[in-house]
């Protein structure tokens, strides 16, 4: 049964540098890379070493514990090179592309008249299931298990937010394809969830999936929300998501035979010049979009959103999940008195700053900590911004203590970081919430396993 | 501002780790970070950071006390001049009242800062802005003769057994102000009760007009005497009384400030008032004595009640930190604080026990909070639990029940 959700609790940022809808021309890239640390707790195992020419689709590396999963290479050339961190960790494969755009072959067909093991072997094999994550644990999905639904979160209500409406255009029946791959993975349903104003007819008259429709302000796009009010989770249960690009690219696995890895990116934030959306391929260089696009001072790059996002550079990659760049600038900077000033330009949930005068008003947000660490002290604002039935305060500290009881107690299966980014942003005593809950994760699937 | 940033840049490296006056980073820091927001910027996570921090929290919460604290200082002075019969103007009671106050506003941010200062020096952490507004609070629920030498202790007192042993701002238990109030009241009892202390100069017992008192509303009630005050004058605050409780006006004034900034919880103002009155009107119906049957809203006038409600109950830390918790928390408050107030003989004023009462019983009423949404979670586990052989990978086909 389709069915509608109204979030009250939440706030939307508003920022300035959202992407118009212009598709832009780039630069070629001229490196593409695919990094491990995209993938949390991934211990790669090489499978290709310097020199090596590639297809793409060809397999740069694997999990080191689930070797069936396989990472693979955006685009056809030779491996430039690994680059190694501390103690040896690969921390990216990069690949100089040949541009003669040779692709690995696979079997093409309808997923709906594949088995239920075809089909994921396709997926496994092609590279593209780290595409789907699962929960609990926000991770790479466990093949080996059957989720009890499959989510497909498509609208994004983060600030600076891409428009999939507008990404998904032309690509209809590709992701028609990619959401019967998906119907055929799950014992449960596939849930299409829309936003209210959502108007693609890709996504409202969606096939094999049970459509859901939410409104109201960020955090509604997040799948902890989707997956709470349609279909809760319960200890000992699965469920996985897949993001929009890449159900599309799913689809075309099907249609075409081979890893497609193409896609659109928005790229927005104040420091933009012209903040629009730009077709890439999947590990393209930063650079390749914002090259002579960016105004001239100290930036964060940020690959993904300004609230959930990793910071990258210029001369980095983006990062496999990711379909927005966020160029922000940097807070380096020490304010004499700052915090006793009225604040007509300083943005605040609360309203302890004049800015509340202008609330449409859209802010130029600077990366700046503004204060120091302190204990919690303020009461009952995190959860105005936070939808889940789920006490944030409470589930952290418990996390804190690492009482691994109290945090499934509490409801840690339910929650991804960025679940808890609206409570980072609005803390005033600036703890680093979503490192926490990562922590809190990790320790979580240790004890469970 | 440059030239000082400069100065602070140059000479910061004696204070870091190694420097020659290493022992005094945290006394460094807090006044760096007073004169400017650092420059540190976020790493991971949430990239950009809301513009509030502990420093602004804490002065909103000084600006809502001002009105109360001005207030108060007038008060002294014409209580003062009520007792001795002298007319003064405006300005000359207000600066007999400064002189009376102020010096206790200092003693209590001089003792209690430094000792701040101190534990931060030893725990290695930054200073915490927590003893700004509870340097304040601590002279505004003091009678205005209480010796200099008994806030400093009690000020102490609070600051290390009833905050910093539990690690600081953020951790304790009880209110500090309150808990600043209680040792005075229990281990000097006679610099806090009776007719002497409420009006500036009574205990010297110099040049009183005859038949002043200098009890309290409460204190009357509590023996018996019906000498209230018209209701004007209790809104108004010229009534003797602790220094910045008498006046509900400019209490409410700082209501106002904080519940627009959203800084002090609503549910705990109103839940805590609701209960107040309901205990009033309940005491009214039942009536045995005069006490009793005070009409139930009169409470609100006299006494610590409202100061207690707003600033006191309020307390994020030391309250109910459940939104459902903080409902409860209120009430049970209100209703203490009238209880305490109407039956205990010894001591007119219930709102200071009651607080601190109900802040040992709030982690009670969050436990029990938490513990049902817990219950639901747990019921919906044992459920999945039981359903899990159908849903595990045993299934071999998925359905299409609605499929095109």
């Amino acid at each position: 049964m389709p069915q509608h959700f109204k979030i009250k609790k939440g706030l939307n940022i508003n920022l300035a540098g959202k992407a118009e809808k212009v598709i832009g021309t780039t630069n070629t890239s001229g490196l593409y890379a695919l990094k491990p640390g995209d993938f949390h707790g991934l211990i790669p195992k090489l499978e290709v070493k310097e020199g090596d020419s590639v297809k793409a689709g060809s397999v740069l590396f694997t999990d080191k514990s689930q070797p069936e999963i396989c990472f693979t290479s955006p685009v056809s050339g030779t491996i430039a090179a690994v680059n190694r961190g501390e103690r040896r960790v690969i921390l990216e494969v990069i690949i100089r592309p040949d541009n003669r755009n040779e692709y690995e072959t696979f079997k093409t067909g309808s997923p709906l008249s594949l088995s239920r093991e075809e089909v994921k072997n396709l997926i496994l094999r092609s590279g593209l299931w780290p595409a789907i994550k699962q929960r609990p644990y926000n991770i790479i999905a466990d093949p080996a298990v059957t989720p009890k639904s499959i989510f497909v979160p498509v609208f994004d209500s983060a600030p600076l937010a891409p428009d999939y409406d507008f990404i998904i255009q032309g690509s209809e029946s590709d992701f028609q394809t990619g959401i019967d791959a998906l119907s055929r993975l799950t014992a449960g349903r596939v849930h299409v969830n829309i936003h209210a104003f959502t108007v693609s007819p890709a996504f409202k008259q969606v096939r094999n999936a049970q459509v859901n429709t939410f409104e109201g302000p960020h955090p509604a796009g997040n799948s902890s929300i989707h997956i709470q009010f349609v279909d809760p989770l319960s200890k000992g249960e699965q469920v996985w998501i897949v993001y929009p690009q890449d159900v599309v690219a799913l689809g075309r696995l099907f249609t075409k035979g081979f890893y497609d890895a193409s896609k659109i990116v928005a790229l927005c934030g104040s420091e933009v010049e012209n903040p629009r959306y730009y077709r890439i391929i999947s590990g393209a260089s930063v650079k390749s979009i914002t090259n002579g696009n960016v105004k001239e001072s100290v930036h964060r790059y940020i690959s993904g959103n300004p609230l959930t996002g990793t910071q990258v550079t210029s001369e980095s990659y983006i990062g496999y999940y990711d379909s927005q760049i966020s160029v922000i600038p940097e807070g380096n900077y020490s304010e004499f008195l700052g915090w006793a000033l009225p604040g007509f330009e300083k943005y605040s949930f609360y309203r302890l700053f004049w800015s509340w005068i202008n609330p449409r008003k859209k802010y130029e947000l600077d990366t700046n900590i503004h204060g120091g660490h302190r204990a919690f002290v303020l009461t009952g604002m995190y959860e105005k911004v936070f939808p889940l039935p789920i006490y944030p305060m409470q589930l952290l500290k418990s996390i804190i203590a690492e009482d691994v009881e109290q945090m499934e107690r509490l409801g840690i299966y339910e929650i991804a970081e960025e679940d808890f980014a609206l409570c980072e942003f609005i803390d005033a005593s600036k703890t680093e919430m979503q490192a926490l809950v990562r922590k809190g994760l990790d320790l979580m699937k240790k004890e469970m396993s | 501002m440059n030239s000082l940033r400069k100065y602070l840049d140059n000479i910061k490296p004696n204070f870091e780790k190694g420097g020659r006056f290493e022992k005094f980073r945290s006394t460094f820091d807090a006044f760096e970070t007073f004169l400017f927001v650092p420059d540190k910027v976020t790493r991971s996570g949430s990239h950009i950071r809301d513009s509030i921090d502990m420093k602004r929290t804490m002065t909103i919460v000084i600006i809502a006390l001002i009105p109360s604290l001005l207030f108060g200082m007038y008060n002294v002075g014409f209580q003062h001049s009520l007792a001795t019969g002298n007319t003064s103007s405006f300005w000359q009671l207000f600066g007999f009242g400064f002189l009376k106050v102020f010096p206790i506003v200092v003693v209590s941010y001089v003792v209690g800062l430094s000792i701040e200062f101190i534990f931060a020096q030893v725990r290695g952490h930054e200073v915490n802005e927590g003893f700004l507004v509870t340097g304040m609070l601590i002279p505004l629920v003091m009678p205005v003769d209480v010796p200099l030498w008994t806030v400093a202790i009690s000020t102490a007192f609070a600051v290390i057994i009833g905050k910093e042993v539990f690690g600081g701002t953020g951790m304790n238990i009880l209110n500090p102000a309150l808990t600043a109030r209680a040792f005075l009241f229990f281990a000097y009892p006679a610099d806090m009760t009776g007719d002497k202390v409420w009006v500036a100069g009574l205990k010297a017992g110099k040049n009183m007009v005859d038949g002043f008192s200098g009890a309290t509303p409460l204190g009357n009630l509590a023996q018996n005497i019906h000498k209230l005050p018209d209701h004007m004058d209790a809104f108004i605050g010229f009534i003797p009384g602790s220094i910045g409780e008498t006046s509900k006006l400019a209490i409410l004034i700082g209501a106002a400030i904080l519940l627009y900034s959203g800084i002090g919880s609503w549910k705990i103002m109103i839940s805590t008032l609701v209960g107040g009155l309901v205990m009033g009107l309940i005491f009214n119906t039942f009536a045995v004595n005069d006490y009793m049957r005070l009409p139930f809203y009169e409470h609100l006038l006299y006494g610590g009640f409202m100061f207690g409600l707003v600033f006191m109950a309020t307390d994020p830390v030391t309250a109910a930190q459940t939104e459902r918790g903080k409902w409860i928390y209120g009430f049970l408050t209100g209703m203490l604080a009238i209880i305490i107030r109407v039956f205990n003989p010894a001591y007119p004023e219930g709102v200071m026990l009651a607080i601190l009462l109900m802040n040992v019983f709030a982690p009670l009423i969050d436990y029990f909070v938490v513990e049902s949404n817990v219950k639901k979670r747990m019921k919906r586990y044992k459920q999945a639990e039981l359903l899990k052989p159908l849903s595990t990978d045993t299934i071999k086909e998925p359905s299409h029940e609605y499929s095109k």
